[in-house]
């Protein structure tokens, strides 16, 4: 995925856009570190990174308990006119993209905004698509789609059940 | 969470998770462009105060219009309140017109209490703002939120609250919550404004303010209450003045790192000095900013989610 990414954005050429990795928490904030830190490995240069993120943003707030939020954390100098790489690690329904989106424009207005996720389980509700995809993974839409992540799990590891 | 009416016998769980909520809204809107999140869209919030206010009822409005929320006053004159419309009849209304969250401020202690009684069978939220001289939650979150800013955990400081805590709500609420949070209260007033029945809260107690100062980590101070009092409370502002107020000697023999609190309105000159209230140790300013975000955070937890069927 990392080297994706450095040749759709081409963040390596001279006249290279203003990328930001932005992980929507809990499980997306570590991977767009990682993604990163593998950036900065094969291409010299070191994205920035940040986290966002969109509970207040969901459609489905009134469906359950009450949510915590977590933490939201801009670059400095803010997104405007910076090339977005939003980085999740499942992509399903794809209503948290759309509230990402939305509170993206909130916060200013990127160049462009682009998607990244570990892994693609389908069952799309909206019209959102990834532009970087780890894995896609058939699944029955009643099955649940883990990903343990080092950081926060003391392992890796995707699990369906 | 269905109504915010009392500090007393808070969870401590739900306390610090409508503090962290806080923290976390404050951080969302740092620096933006657009100060408005959806999440409460469509929701309706009405204030109803039949007691003068600006802060609570101006961060109120501020916290419901921040989130997206329909937000309508209501205060006693202006209002039927005026033409003898009795509590109950006034809040059914309001509940009725499609409240989701009523936040009262009445100068009777328990009204909120009632009043969330009579909404018992709807999905109406009350919110305390201010109770007589019961309780005014959302103050006392407020301060703990920003002595989590000053001084990182609660857990094991020692805070005294000095002053008129025979009328304060704001007391009541702040002895309940910080001792849930795990703070060392000490409540230093003259005997005359102190309740009866505080040997039974979980404080101590103390008349001399010098002896206090030197180990605290905070200090609130009250406003004296003159509209509440009939009689002689004490011989005279100078008097209370020099015992109780904290001046500039007092603000020496405080540690270092020690955080000067008020609920205001300030009376500059009686229970605090002038030079102490705009000193960098005081975070009167900060306690107002906090006000928004913690008020934000308790319309959240009350609004954003699936009903609860009381």
């Amino acid at each position: 995925m990392a080297h994706q990414i450095i040749e759709k954005t081409a963040l390596d050429a001279p006249s290279a856009p203003d990328v930001v990795l932005m992980g929507i928490p809990s499980r997306g904030a570590p991977l767009a570190r990682r993604l990163a830190e593998k950036i900065a490995e094969f291409s010299g240069t070191t994205p920035r990174t940040g986290t966002l993120d969109v509970t207040l943003y969901r459609d489905d707030l009134r469906r359950g308990p009450t949510r915590p939020l977590e933490t939201t954390k801009l670059p400095d100098g803010g997104i405007d006119d910076k090339l977005i790489i939003l980085v999740d690690d499942v992509l399903f329904s794809g209503r948290t993209i759309r509230a990402a989106l939305d509170a993206l424009r909130d916060h200013g207005r990127p160049q462009a905004v682009q998607l990244a996720v570990l892994v693609d389980r389908g069952h799309r509700e909206l019209p959102i698509r990834a532009d970087y995809v780890g894995k896609n993974l058939p699944t029955a839409k009643s099955e649940d789609v883990i990903v343990y992540l080092d950081e926060m799990d003391d392992r890796d590891g995707v699990l369906i059940r | 969470m269905k109504h915010l009416l009392s500090t007393e016998r808070i969870d401590p769980d739900t306390a610090t998770a409508i503090l962290d909520t806080a923290d976390r809204l404050k951080q969302a809107l740092l620096g933006r462009e657009v100060r408005k999140l959806p999440t409460l869209r469509g929701r309706t919030v009405i204030t109803m105060f039949y007691e003068n206010s600006t802060r609570t009822r101006v961060s109120f409005e501020i916290a419901g219009k921040w989130m997206s929320a329909d937000v309508i006053n209501v205060s006693s004159s202006g209002s039927s309140v005026s033409k003898g419309e009795s509590l109950r009849d006034t809040a059914l209304t309001l509940q009725s017109a499609g409240a989701d969250c009523i936040i009262v401020r009445h100068p009777a202690s328990g009204a909120a209490h009632r009043l969330a009684g009579w909404l018992q069978h709807t999905n109406t939220s009350v919110v305390n703002a201010g109770d007589g001289m019961h309780e005014h939650p959302t103050q006392a979150l407020l301060d703990a939120a920003t002595l989590r800013d000053r001084l990182g955990s609660l857990n094991g400081r020692r805070i005294a609250i000095v002053g008129d805590v025979l009328h304060s709500r704001v007391a009541r609420s702040n002895v309940h919550l910080l001792h849930a949070l795990g703070a060392d209260v000490t409540l230093v007033a003259p005997p005359t404004l102190l309740p009866t029945g505080v040997q039974n809260w979980p404080v101590t107690v103390s008349h001399e303010l010098d002896a206090e100062l030197s180990s605290l980590d905070a200090v609130m101070l009250l406003r004296v209450q003159a509209e509440r009092m009939h009689g002689g409370f004490f011989p005279s502002a100078r008097e209370y003045s020099i015992a109780y107020g904290l001046n500039e000697n007092r603000l020496r023999l405080l540690p270092e790192h020690a955080v000067v609190l008020h609920p205001g309105p300030m009376l500059r000159g009686m229970e605090i000095a002038s030079v102490v209230a705009d000193s960098p140790q005081a975070a009167i300013t900060e306690q107002v900013r906090n006000g928004v975000h913690v008020r934000m955070a308790v319309l959240y937890h009350l609004l954003a989610h699936e009903e609860e069927t009381a």
